[in-house]
């Protein structure tokens, strides 16, 4: 499968947009395309555009200024399920032909990130002071979007709950690792329990059974 | 005048910086005395500050500049002025003074600069204002606006806050010029689509807020960075709900059409993160949800009015030339606080 690479480093929406559209065009058939851009909101504009045209996507934070879309073109211009598979987070070494490995040269691989689950299941951290536990938390999730290798996937669940939510402090951080194509999931049964179904404010909704896998499957679970 | 302005590059309100971003740092400034004259201040998160002077008499500050979002300097320096004056319209003042603020490469053709506050000053005079001064600075970059002082009655300021359930919305200008101006910048959009986006920009707000005086308007706005979404949001202030009828919202020819190739702003996104947990489409398309989050510079106003007097303000905004229109209505709060339709007139 051919990749085009796009490097849309210091441009301004909708340039990024511009570029990978023309880069898609030149594809003419199935492949990827690779967007560098410098900034969060370039990642959610294309991530919206592959969303809408069926293409497979995932994007990634290689550092400061600096992150990887990786959108994935079908044969009928849109996705098809090898595509969906091979766009989406897979544990390293698994599915990826070895020639698309080589190619990428480490600098925009999307499947640099191992299967890491964040499992998180108070808003707070730690036991003792319940302010400074909160404050914990907060950081913890912050110190979480400042890494270069992004969890897959962060269940939140009981008291996790809460910082999923409207009016929780963690909500920006969350959406900025949501848009870098980390999965965010809230147990549904939590969000009932304490009333809070109609206000969760990013990620989907999950319940046990995907929970157990999701824990199970993880190559490594990191509790705060 | 044809000399292009090279520094244009996604100006007008998509310049502005993201809600989200702001009321996080206005929420950490250090607050002096209360002095209960300040009838509005940027606690409320409004269109301009009102201060009262005397038991009849406020006056109305705001300040707005911004890159250029056309290449024509002239253009350019009408819709800034008349972007700046809306914020005094939005309170239900009207225009005293104004101050240019210029930003200009000290290296480019000050020709350029002359045109900028010609249109500057022709959207002040219009406005009944006089011109009496400014500041400049040599910049890397053109950016052009007005620091406009205005009065109103303090008994008729226009909240942006005060709408009640029951109230009709009314829009006074059509969406979309964000994203035409967007398509433009990377030469996709048509002259047709382009001169309505310029039209509608470089109208003033003078003569629709002028005509609302006549009826009970609790709230009032005007819609520019925030997009129609992010700014009705901040009407809602968190006690009230609305039922937006999406069919009835004016659009700028071509800008569905733009959406739909995803000539889309950082600002159009920055509105989606900051009001999209508040809002729940339905039968809305894509474009559409676009454009209802497009930032728009000199945009139009969003005026809550007492439903029984809704018809009588809509049909003098029309005979008046204004593509007004009756959008929705605000409801007592539910679990939905915007609720978009398609698809239902």
């Amino acid at each position: 499968m051919s990749t085009i690479k796009v490097n849309a480093l210091g441009d301004t929406c909708p340039i990024p947009v511009v570029k990978a559209k023309n880069a898609i065009r030149e594809l003419d058939g199935p492949g990827q395309v690779e967007v560098l851009v410098d900034n969060e909101i370039a990642v959610q504009n294309l991530t919206k555009m592959a969303n809408q045209k069926g293409y497979g996507v995932s994007s990634q934070k290689m550092e400061e200024q600096r992150y990887c879309v990786v959108m994935t073109i079908g044969e009928m211009g849109g996705e098809t399920k090898a595509a969906a598979a091979q766009g989406a987070v897979t544990p390293e070494g698994s599915g990826m032909p070895a020639q698309e490995t080589e190619q990428n040269g480490g600098t925009c691989a999307p499947d640099a990130r191992r299967n890491i689950v964040v499992v998180i299941s108070s808003d707070t951290m730690g036991n003792g002071d319940e302010t400074l536990g909160r404050m914990l938390m907060k950081g913890f999730i912050f110190a979480l979007t400042q890494q270069d290798l992004l969890p897959s996937t962060i269940l939140f669940y009981n008291g996790g709950a809460k910082l999923t939510c409207e009016e929780a402090l963690t909500l920006e951080d969350l959406r900025s690792l949501e848009a870098q194509g980390v999965e965010i999931l809230t147990c549904g049964t939590c969000l009932n329990h304490y009333g809070l179904t109609e206000k969760l404010s990013v990620g989907g909704v999950t319940n046990m059974y995907a929970i157990v896998e999701k824990m199970t499957q993880a190559e490594q679970v990191v509790r705060p | 005048m044809s000399e292009k302005i090279v520094f244009c590059r996604g100006g007008g309100c998509t310049a502005k910086l993201g809600a989200g971003v702001l009321s996080r740092i206005l929420e950490r400034l250090p607050k002096g005395p209360e002095d209960p004259r300040l009838l509005i201040g940027y606690d409320s998160r409004d269109d301009a500050a009102v201060y009262q002077l005397t038991e009849d008499l406020a006056i109305v500050q705001t300040l707005d500049f911004f890159p250029p979002m056309v290449e024509d300097p002239y253009l350019f320096g009408q819709i800034a002025a008349a972007n700046a004056l809306s914020d005094v319209y939005a309170m239900g003042g009207s225009v005293k003074t104004a101050l240019n603020i210029v930003c200009f490469p000290e290296t480019m053709d000050l020709n350029i600069l002359g045109e900028i506050m010609r249109g500057g000053a022709e959207k002040v005079m219009e406005a009944g204002g006089i011109l009496s001064g400014g500041h400049s600075i040599a910049d890397s970059d053109v950016k052009y606006g007005l620091s406009v002082t205005g009065v109103v009655h303090p008994a008729h300021i226009y909240p942006n806050n005060q709408g009640r359930p029951g109230d009709k919305l009314i829009l006074t200008k059509k969406l979309g010029v964000g994203i035409v101006c967007t398509a433009n910048r990377v030469q996709q959009a048509s002259k047709a689509s382009m001169e309505e986006a310029v039209a509608s920009m470089t109208m003033l707000n003078k003569y629709a807020s002028e005509i609302s005086r006549s009826y009970e308007i609790h709230a009032c706005t005007d819609v520019t960075g925030f997009g129609f979404l992010g700014h009705l949001h901040e009407m809602m202030d968190g006690r009230l709900s609305c039922r937006i009828d999406a069919d009835r919202i004016g659009v700028i020819a071509g800008a569905l059409d733009y959406a739909d190739e995803f000539l889309l702003t950082a600002g159009g996104q920055r509105n989606r993160n900051f009001a999209g947990p508040y809002v729940k489409f339905e039968n809305v398309s894509f474009a559409m949800e676009e454009v209802l989050f497009d930032p728009q510079t000199s945009g139009g106003l969003l005026m809550a009015v007492r439903a029984d007097q809704a018809d009588a303000l809509l049909s003098g905004l029309l005979e008046c030339g204004h593509p007004a229109s009756l959008v929705g209505e605000i409801i007592q709060k539910n679990e939905t606080e915007i609720h978009v339709r398609g698809g239902i007139s």
